[in-house]
């Protein structure tokens, strides 16, 4: 982590086989977790429709760090809303685990967010009303009838420790998210994004609305997510430097993928 | 789990919502209370109309046309006589009631509705015994008039009557009479003062104070009956003037009076209040009654005042007067001079406990039907039918306002929850966005609308339960503070607000109140469940 990043960002679009030899050599023999072909998407703004994607494609691979980044309004939280399924796109297909994933039904929809995907916001987006550990309970709560969480209440709240632990706020259970700092909040965040266990983590500019210091901080734990839990994740960011320590980084402008570069 | 988590946190954050349902408590609370009112009075009157009319009644159109009782007893038998627990016949006729006031001295006339009992079977029918005031007739009345002990057990504040009273204010009389008969000579002081306090507020029976107030207007006696010639002198009756009768030892025919038709209920000076009684018991009275001629003629005979007759019915009250039925069958010319045979105007029956009223009175009216006898065959509840009816369309109406004042209600709760949801955007796509499904959001609305339902009517049952328990401490409060009486027993014959909790009525309540905070909390749950994730995401 600590060595030098060269970031090409001159380079064009490239194919799929000569991305993968650009990759860091322990992704090498990774299957392909998510991919986006050709996918659009236009917002309708009274009788005049305003294309924001215009056909994006990416690929992500198990164990892989990927940045996107672009101006503020290129369509990155849009793009990664549609990964989300939190919407779907006009045209193209999202495939999960070579499934294909933008036209399932609504129930299936929120079992892959409930329990495949998770998600963390640039504003934290935690409940107010609820403590941290109950946060970060959330996706198993959803998850659980009353009787089932019940039974297993106990190994739910020791996860749910163990994840506040591992993000640096074991002190910090039962304070509700008006009483915790920006980088507290975006760290229960965290912690409830990984409550699930989920094979892919979607992260939406997690830093931009923290300081130096504390978004440094979240970058941190993210790498070690990566690096220590081969947690794959997508995360769209503005800053180029965060960029900079992605396996891969996809910039998006005028509504298309505009270059990809890679970590040497 | 999230559903309840967060129905309930928001519920706990949320007070606006607490003070929206404000309106579900009271209108709870009011619903139960004013049911409980309704059906308590409506109870009463149930018992005592119940109490006061058979169950069945047989009653001839005619005032003299029922002949044979014995023959149509028989019969009834025969149709339904495992039903029959007990059957009396009596004659119900218009009567006048003439009487002098002794408060004011004047003479009372008054309509009244006089009835012919068989004093051993009349009782069976009703509870026409436990009314009187003397608890020697309420074991058997037997028409004679009584020593003293009127109201005991009963009415503790009543005063000296019987015998008692008899004895004395016929010796008193009897020195009217003896006083210089030309009026203009009359000095109030000349008059022997009346003996007997003429309220019932000397507590103590036998005590022979009287209040000031009245005093005066008793003084005022031989000047009003001056005019009349012979003052306090009791009915001569005319039929019979050569009888010489004693009234401080015999006693006419005995007459039961409803005791309104000789007392009226007011207050005195220190706002109390108390029953002022024209006549009692001892006293004698005149009534005058139509005969079975063609055309009737006016029959009058003196009657002695045996007991008062109190079922706390105004309507009874103010109108009965029980004489024997033999009696009044010879007074009226009801019986047949050839057969001797005797003819009574009604034949009351009463039925052993769970027997079908209306099958047995659609029996009798098969067995003696209309065209051919000209019976009117009724149950209680067909008499009462207009009354008992009012009341339930009374207690139905106020039902439905004080529902339509919840409704009101679910308005307000249909506002606070849409204001809720709108602040709440956010919370709904960060739920989506972890996957929940939209059924689950709409519930942690529907949750949060039942859980305000059930706590706003929970605590309305509460307050209305315990408003009805202490309704009457409460009415005393009322009565304190405002100086106004809440439930004044002079309207009510009721000395205490009747109440009756019917459990189902309140589950009933409790429900319609909850139904219609869910009903109030669908839309805006559903509003909630369609929010679009990414547009609530982005919500500020
Ligand atoms: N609901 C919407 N209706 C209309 N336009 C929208 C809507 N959401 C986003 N947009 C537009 O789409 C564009 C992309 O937005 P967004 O994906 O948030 O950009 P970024 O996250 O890259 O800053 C912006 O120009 C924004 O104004
Ligand atoms: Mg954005």
């Amino acid at each position: 982590m600590s060595s030098a990043y060269e970031l090409a960002i001159e380079h064009p679009a490239e194919s799929s086989m000569d991305q993968k030899n650009q990759l860091h050599p322990r992704l090498l023999k990774s299957p392909v977790v998510l991919k986006a072909t050709g996918v659009t998407k236009s917002y309708r703004k009274g009788k005049v429709e305003v294309p924001v994607l215009k056909g994006v494609d990416i690929e992500v691979l198990e164990g892989e760090f990927q940045a996107i980044v672009g101006a503020s309004g290129s369509g990155k939280s849009t793009f990664l809303h549609l990964l989300a399924t939190l919407d779907k796109p006009d045209d193209g297909e999202i495939y999960f685990e070579d499934n294909r994933i933008d036209n399932l039904p609504a129930a299936s929809r929120d079992i892959l967010r409930n329990r495949y995907i998770g998600m963390i916001f640039q504003f934290y987006h935690l409940l107010p009303e609820l403590t941290a550990l109950e946060n970060v309970l959330m996706p198993v709560m959803i998850h659980h009838g009353f009787m089932s969480y019940m039974l297993q209440r106990r190994k739910f709240r020791k996860r749910a420790k163990e994840l506040l632990d591992l993000v640096g706020l074991s002190h910090r259970l039962k304070h509700r998210p008006r009483e915790m700092s920006g980088g507290e909040m975006q760290r229960v965040a965290i912690a409830r994004s990984l409550m699930a266990n989920p094979r892919l983590l979607l992260a939406d500019e997690p830093t931009g609305n923290l300081d130096r210091a504390a978004g440094e901080e979240i970058m941190e734990i993210i790498h070690e997510l990566n690096s220590a839990y081969d947690v794959t994740i997508v995360m769209v960011t503005h800053d180029l430097s965060i960029a900079a320590q992605a396996d891969r980084t996809v910039r998006l402008a005028e509504g298309r993928v505009e270059s990809v570069s890679f970590q040497s | 789990m999230y559903k309840l988590l967060l129905s309930w946190r928001y519920l706990k954050s949320r007070y606006i919502a607490l003070a929206s349902i404000v309106s579900v408590t009271l209108g709870v609370a009011t619903l139960i209370v004013v049911n409980s009112v309704m059906a308590g009075f409506s109870d009463e009157m149930h018992k005592r109309l119940h109490g006061i009319l058979s169950d069945i009644v047989i009653r001839s159109h005619d005032l003299n046309g029922l002949p044979d009782p014995e023959w149509h007893m028989d019969e009834i038998r025969q149709l339904a006589g495992d039903d029959i627990e007990a059957m009396t016949a009596a004659i119900q006729i218009p009567a006048m009631i003439n009487f002098r006031d002794n408060i004011q001295g004047q003479w009372i006339t008054q309509p009244i509705t006089l009835i012919g009992i068989d004093h051993q079977t009349y009782s069976g029918v009703s509870d026409f015994s436990e009314y009187l005031l003397h608890p020697d007739n309420r074991e058997q009345l037997d028409f004679l008039l009584k020593e003293n002990d009127y109201g005991r057990g009963k009415k503790d504040r009543f005063p000296v009557s019987g015998w008692a009273r008899r004895r004395v204010s016929a010796e008193w009389e009897q020195k009217a009479v003896e006083a210089p008969s030309d009026s203009e000579g009359i000095d109030a002081a000349d008059v022997p003062a009346s003996p007997f306090p003429l309220v019932d507020d000397s507590g103590v029976e036998g005590q022979g104070a009287t209040i000031a107030g009245l005093d005066g207007q008793l003084s005022g006696v031989p000047d009003s009956t001056g005019d009349l010639g012979v003052p306090g002198v009791p009915f001569q009756s005319s039929n019979e003037p050569e009888i010489v009768f004693d009234p401080a030892s015999e006693q006419h025919t005995g007459i039961v009076l409803g005791i309104s038709i000789c007392s009226v209920r007011g207050r005195d000076a220190d706002g109390e209040v108390m029953d002022y009684y024209f006549a009692l018991p001892g006293d004698d009275v005149k009534v005058t009654f139509p005969n079975t001629g063609q055309p009737p003629k006016a029959v009058s005979d003196s009657f002695t005042i045996v007991d008062f007759y109190e079922s706390e019915m105004s309507e009874y009250d103010s109108s009965f007067a029980f004489v024997p039925l033999a009696k009044l069958q010879d007074l009226r010319g009801m019986v047949d001079v050839q057969s001797g045979v005797k003819s009574v105007s009604t034949i009351q029956l009463k039925l052993k406990e769970g027997a079908d009223l209306n099958v047995v009175r659609d029996k009798l009216q098969a067995r003696f039907p209309i065209q051919q006898f000209g019976y009117q065959i009724q149950t209680w509840r067909d008499m009462q039918g207009p009354l008992l009816a009012a009341v339930q369309l009374e207690t139905t109406i106020l039902n439905i306002l004080l529902f339509l004042i919840i409704a009101v209600a679910g308005f307000g709760i249909l506002a606070t929850f849409f204001m809720i949801v709108v602040e709440k955007t956010r919370d709904v796509g960060i739920l989506k966005s972890l996957g929940a499904p939209s059924s689950g959001v709409m519930s942690i609305f529907l949750g949060y609308g039942l859980s305000l339902g059930t706590v706003g009517s929970g605590v309305g049952l509460v307050l209305g339960l315990l408003f009805v328990k202490h309704i009457n401490t409460i009415a005393g409060w009322i009565e304190g503070v405002t100086g106004q009486e809440v439930f004044d027993p002079t309207v009510y014959y009721f000395n205490q607000i009747p109440v009756i909790v019917n459990p189902l009525t309140c589950v009933w309540v409790v429900i319609g109140a909850i139904a219609i905070a869910v009903i109030a909390s669908i839309l805006p749950a559903r509003k909630a469940a369609k929010l679009h994730p990414v547009e609530a995401l982005r919500y500020e």
